[in-house]
Formats: C-alpha cells, structure tokens, sequence
C-alpha cells in the first residue's frame, strides 16, 4: 500500500520550525540562549530574589541582587492618583475605570456612528470630570492643581481626543476644499505644525500664549496646554482623514453630485463613513501615539504618571528604587498601548478580509 | 441681494477673502495683544538682545563657549548639539532597526521571537519614560574610583564613560566628520545611482577605492593641522583623585539621549524594514536562488536593495519624526536647541522671539532634512512602468 501523507509528528515540526538548515540551527542554539540567559536573570532579579512588602525596606537596597517591589506597595497610591486627597482618591479611581469602559465600549462597532459615538464620549467625559472636580451631591471639589498620576493622563487623553476629533475633521475637508486660497492656507498651517516638535507647541502654548492673549481669554495653564495638544493632534489625523479620503474611488462623490445631494449631506453620509473606515488602522495607531506622548507633560510641570513616578522614588526613604517604579509605570503605559496597537492590528486585519 | 448670495462666484471669493482675512485678523489682533501686554510689562521687543552676553554657561558644546558669549552663539551651540545628537542616534537607529527588522523576518523562530518582543516593548513604552529610565542606570553607576574598566583605556562610571581621544581642536574634527560623511554620500551615490548603473564594475570599484583614498589623506591633513600642540597624539584617560583626567568624556545626559532615541527608533525602523522585506513579492528571493545564489548573496544583492527602495518614503517621514523627538534631551538636562531657547526666554525675558527662532529653527532643519532625503529617494528609485518588485 502506498505511504499516505502523513502530519508532521512532533518532533518533525521542531526541527522544521528551528533546525532546517545548519545556519537555522546555529542561530537557533545562538539565539535561544542568549534569550534564555536574559529570561533567567530577569527572572532572578523581578521574582526569586525580590522583596514584596514595604515593610522589608531594611532587606533591598545595595549590594542585594532582587527587585524592591516593596516601593510599589508603599507608593502605588502616589503613582496612580497624584496629590488627590486620600480620602477622595476613590472617585479618582471610579473616573478612570468609567474613561477605560468608554475606551472599550468605543471599539465595538455598534458604537461606530455619527450619533453614537460622540455621545458616548461626551457623556463619559463628562461623568469623568464630574466625579474628578466634584463640589455637587455633597463630593468635595478638588481642583486641577490637585490631579495628578494616572487620572491626570487620562485627562489628558481624552480631553485631546475630544477637541482634536471634530478639529481634525474640520481641517481636512478645509484642506480638500475647492477654493484654493482656504486649501492653500490650511495647508500651510498643517505642514507648518506638523513639522514642529510637540513640545514646542505645548510650550508654546503653556508659556507664551499669556503674552498675545487677552486677559480674560488666558485660561488655567492645564487646558492652554490641552489646547495646544489637541490641535497638533488635529494636524496629524486630518492628514489621516485625508489619505482616507483621498483613498475613495472619486465616482463615489461624483455619484451623490449626480443625485443632487447637498454639500453636507455628500461629506456626511458618503464621504466621511467610508474615509474613517479606510483610515481606521492608522487612527488607532494617532490614539497610541498620543497617549505616549501626553507623558511629555511632565517637562512643562505637570504631576501626571511619569511626573508622580519620579516624585515615587525621590524621597531619600526610597532613592535606589528607580528601576522598580520605572518598571511599574511602564507596565502601566505597556498595558493601554499594548491593548490599543493590538486592536488596531486585528482591525488591519479584519479589514483586510473584508476587502478581498 | 439675494441673487447675489444665490451667485457661486461671489460665494466663493466671499469665502476665501473671510477665511484668510479672519486668520490675519486675528494674528493682526495677536500683535497687538501682545505688544500692549510687553509694554505694560516695560519690556522691549526686537532681535537686538541676540548680541549681548548671556552671562550663563552650558555643560555640553561642541564649539568654544563661555560666559561671556553672545546668545546668537548659544542658539548655535544649541542647533550645533541637536544635529550631533540626532545624526548619531539616527545612524545607530537605522542600524540597530534594520537589525531587528531582519531578524523578524528571517524565517528563524527564536530570532523572529527576540525581535517581536524588542519591538513591542520599546515601541509600546513612551519615549520619555525610556529616557528617565536610561538616565536613572546611568547615573546610578558606580562613582569614578569604583568604575568599570575597559582594558584599562576606556572608562565606564556615574559620571559619564571616557573613551581615548586624539589631542586636536574641535573644530577639524569637525571638519573630518564632514569628509566622512562626503564620503560615505558618494559611495552610496556611486553604488545605488542610475546614473552610474551602466559604469563597468571595475572602473566603479577603482572609483570608490579613490575616494576613500582622498578621505583618507584628508584625514591624516585634518588631524596633522589640528593638533594641539606640545601633547600627545593619543589622549587615554586615567584616573587621578576622584575624576578621569583626558581622553574624551562622554556625559550621561549625551549618552542618555543617543541610548534611549537609538533603542526607541530601531523599533520603528525595525517595522518599517519588515513591512519592506515583506512588500517583495516571492519570486524575486526565488529567482535568486534559481540562480545558484547564495543566500547571502541573494539577501545582499537583491532583497536588501530592493526592501531599501521601497521603504525609502516612509523611512524619511521616520527619521523627520525621530529628529524631532531629540527635544526630549530637556528633561535630563541636554543643552540642545530646545533647552538653549527655553533657558534663554528664562534668563532674557524675549519670549515672542526666541520662540519664533525655535519655529524657524525646526522649520529650516526639518524641510532641508527631508528634502536632502527625497532627492536620494529619487536617486535611488527604479524608474520604468514594468516594475515588478
């Protein structure tokens, strides 16, 4: 009888996988210990060798080869919640989950709708700064000097995100415009601002708009600086609506002409539907950028994640534990970005059978 | 009047003439605003502050600098440090990406494994978060008398790492520096060109052998006018009481920056080489091989340019982005454009001007970088219309 296709044991597919070629083996051998070397010592260090609790500070600092996770357990409230008043900080962590449910929420697609969508987020918003700022149904207002860690990156996040969205629609379809004097100009002041670093613009904004501003237009420092985010944002993902835009079969607008359909009826029920979902995967990956970067912050003086990070291990109690709140912190940022990338790639992905 | 609104013409010139008017006015407006505001304040406005002292010094310069020079020269100092910083984190970047970019799609698991995970670490952590954890090792070093020693002529310590060093003035290294890079230029150019695509290969490989022969004499004359004299050539740093006397230093703020902006970028770089090798349609390694290529031969020769070529535009986006990411050497303390401008408005009090230098300052830096980058896009791009790539 005839040898039949077999599957591949176990053994078979290792060595297809690994060991095909000498030079596969070879790097494989190389590799996988060079891997396994920095596994077991990270291993070493973040597990089997480190102190849990605050109260074994005595056991870590110099000349021990363990991590000193004992400063999360001692300053995890510092890193997540700032300077906001102890007895308060629950509602500082109410906000956030309730700005991380509308995170989620706005991935499923049901949500992806004109109407939908905007509500969601305002609504969301406007229950995280309620419970944040307080002062009705008997909560103690706190103010925004007093934010500070996680909550205040999130704010950040999402006022950005809000302000930026309509900003950046605005611009886009002011650069795509018609007449070219409007397309012309947004164009310039797009590239102009795309080309400079965002820190210039937040310090710009957080420093000198005092100067050229008239008084009562001033402002708190935060929302100058928000301001200024949200419309670099803006810049960037208009380019992104743009190319989405841009990436339309023409006859697509030509055919709401040719029915006669309005000006506004043509962007908001052919044009714009069709461009987000083309521009969808690069969207996301704006998101994740810019929720990196509100870490920039810090530099202008504000106590959001990082800045209450540095204040975690600057007192002298703590001084030598810098890579363990560093390593804290970054599993923190790792967690939302990580999520948020993912999503963007699985969108990619799920488009892309969609297209075929 | 009516039929006047109803008339598409009048329409749009009343249109165009509000948007650009309103965004004059309201600069017009800005002006204004500002100028009554500096007025109340009893301060002057104009460039004429450039030509006085600055009376404040900087820890890192490449050119002489003192107290008592002027802030047009600080501002320089400061653009001065920018372009080092970010000419040698890009390279060390485009390096260490095309690396990792290689490794993930070299078909092999584990180093497939080791580049995923390098790239979603350091792509998913904020660039600034990297910088303080990078400067927080460094400086928690051991102190000089404790450091780590590399063959007793390099030294690694809390206060920066220093490397032997040659005993010439900073200017005609810097002039050397600019023949390396001349040189490189014009191999690449001689390799990659069109222009030079019909050239016989041993007339090219003469031509490249001479212009590395010029690079090198120029060298030796660099280093022969420079020389500072009565020293020795060769400058080895020892170590003397508490500090490394000699040799060159490297601080850990510079070495900060390069470290984290190098390991930030290659993870951008690294998927950007990826989704180029990954753009080649199959056939193109397959012919290789058909060939009785090595596959060394067939990555060097034939996957390697054609992967370069087609992610030549995005890599130049990358690289604008990446240099603008050097302002992040602010929040350790690197004396670079951003910082200089940001202690001169404290020092000075000039806000409005010093700020429109930054602007303009990253504005010429960025179009020039990225138009230098395009025209080698265009030196090095595949014309014809039966591409297959």
């Amino acid at each position: 009888m005839a040898k039949t296709y077999q599957k591949p044991n176990y053994f078979d597919r290792i060595r297809g996988d690994f060991f095909s070629t000498k030079l596969d083996a070879s790097m494989t051998i190389v590799f996988g210990l060079l891997a396994a070397w920095a596994l077991w010592n990270l291993v070493n260090w973040g597990v089997l060798h480190a102190v849990w609790s605050a109260d074994d500070r005595a056991l870590c600092g110099h000349g021990t080869e363990g991590a000193c996770w004992g400063v999360i357990d001692a300053r995890w409230r510092l890193i997540m919640f700032g300077l906001y008043p102890f007895e308060e900080q629950w509602r500082s962590a109410i906000a956030c989950i309730v700005m991380v449910i509308v995170g989620v929420l706005s991935c499923v697609p049901w949500f992806w709708n004109a109407k939908r969508l905007p509500v969601l987020w305002i609504s969301g918003f406007a229950l995280f700064y309620g419970l944040m700022r307080g002062g009705f149904f008997g909560l103690t207002p706190v103010f925004e000097q007093n934010w500070g860690g996680l909550s205040l990156t999130i704010f950040i996040f999402a006022s950005v995100s809000l302000i930026g969205m309509p900003l950046a629609i605005v611009f886009a379809l002011l650069r795509r415009s018609e007449l070219p004097w409007i397309a012309h100009t947004m164009g310039l002041i797009i590239d102009t601002i795309r080309s400079l670093p965002l820190l210039s613009i937040m310090f710009t904004f957080a420093i000198v708009l005092p100067f050229v501003l008239p008084g009562w237009m001033i402002g708190d420092k935060l929302y100058r600086v928000i301001v200024g985010y949200a419309l670099f944002f803006a810049c960037y993902q208009a380019e992104i609506i743009r190319g989405g835009i841009q990436a339309l079969p023409p006859g697509q607008e030509e055919a709401a002409k040719a029915l006669g359909m309005s000006y506004w009826h043509r962007i908001g029920y052919i044009v714009l539907p069709q461009a987000f979902r083309n521009a969808l995967p690069p969207t996301i990956n704006q998101f994740v950028i810019t929720f990196k970067e509100t870490s920039l912050v810090v530099i202008i003086g504000f106590f959001e994640l990082l800045a209450s990070a540095n204040a975690a291990y600057g007192t002298s109690e703590w001084n030598f534990a810098h890579i363990e709140v560093y390593a804290f912190v970054g599993l923190i940022y790792f967690i939302f970005v990580f999520a948020l990338s993912r999503y963007g790639a699985y969108l990619e992905r799920r488009l892309a059978v969609a297209e075929r | 009047m009516h039929s006047l609104l109803r008339n598409k013409t009048f329409r749009d010139t009343a249109f165009q003439v509000g948007f650009v008017g309103g965004l004059i006015l309201m600069i017009v407006v800005l002006i204004f605003t500002a100028r009554t505001n500096l007025e109340a304040q009893g301060m002057t406005s104009g460039f004429g502050f450039l030509e006085r002292a600055t009376g404040w010094g900087v820890n890192f310069s490449l050119i002489e600098f003192t107290t008592s020079d002027t802030y047009l020269k600080v501002i320089w100092v400061g653009i001065l440090n920018s372009l080092f910083l970010g000419s040698i984190s890009l390279v060390l970047a485009t390096v260490l990406g095309t690396i990792i970019g290689v490794m993930r799609v070299s078909g092999n698991r584990v180093a497939e494994m080791i580049g995923t995970t390098y790239v979603e670490i350091f792509r998913n952590l904020p660039l600034l978060l990297q910088v303080f954890f990078w400067y927080a090792v460094l400086t928690s070093l051991p102190r000089p008398k404790e450091g780590i020693s590399l063959f007793d002529v390099a030294f690694i310590s809390g206060r920066g790492m220093y490397f032997p060093g040659l005993n010439v003035t900073g200017g005609s290294v810097f002039v050397m520096f600019i023949g390396l890079f001349a040189a490189i230029a014009l191999t690449i150019w001689l390799r990659m060109a069109r222009r030079f695509r019909r050239m016989e290969p041993a007339t090219k490989k003469s031509r490249g052998r001479l212009i590395w022969m010029v690079f090198g004499v120029f060298a030796v004359v660099c280093m022969w006018a420079g020389r500072i004299p009565d020293t020795d050539l060769l400058s080895i740093p020892f170590l003397k009481g508490l500090n490394y006397r000699e040799g060159v230093r490297v601080s850990p703020e510079l070495l900060t920056c390069i470290i984290g902006i190098s390991i930030y970028g290659a993870a951008y770089i690294g998927e950007i080489v990826r989704a180029g090798f990954n753009s080649l349609s199959k056939g193109q390694g397959e012919a290789g091989y058909a060939l009785g290529l090595s596959p060394w031969q067939t990555f060097s020769r034939i996957k390697l340019p054609l992967a370069i070529r087609a992610v030549m535009p995005t890599l130049i986006n990358q690289y604008v982005w990446l240099f603008k990411s050097t302002t992040v050497g602010i929040a350790i303390g690197f004396v670079d454009f951003f910082m200089v401008i940001s202690t001169s408005i404290n020092q000075s009090g000039q806000t409005l001007e010093l700020i429109a230098i930054l602007m303009g300052g990253f504005l010429i830096i960025n179009y020039s970088m990225a138009w230098v980058l395009n025209r080698v896009n265009d030196a090095i791009a595949l014309k014809g219309s039966q591409l297959r790539v």
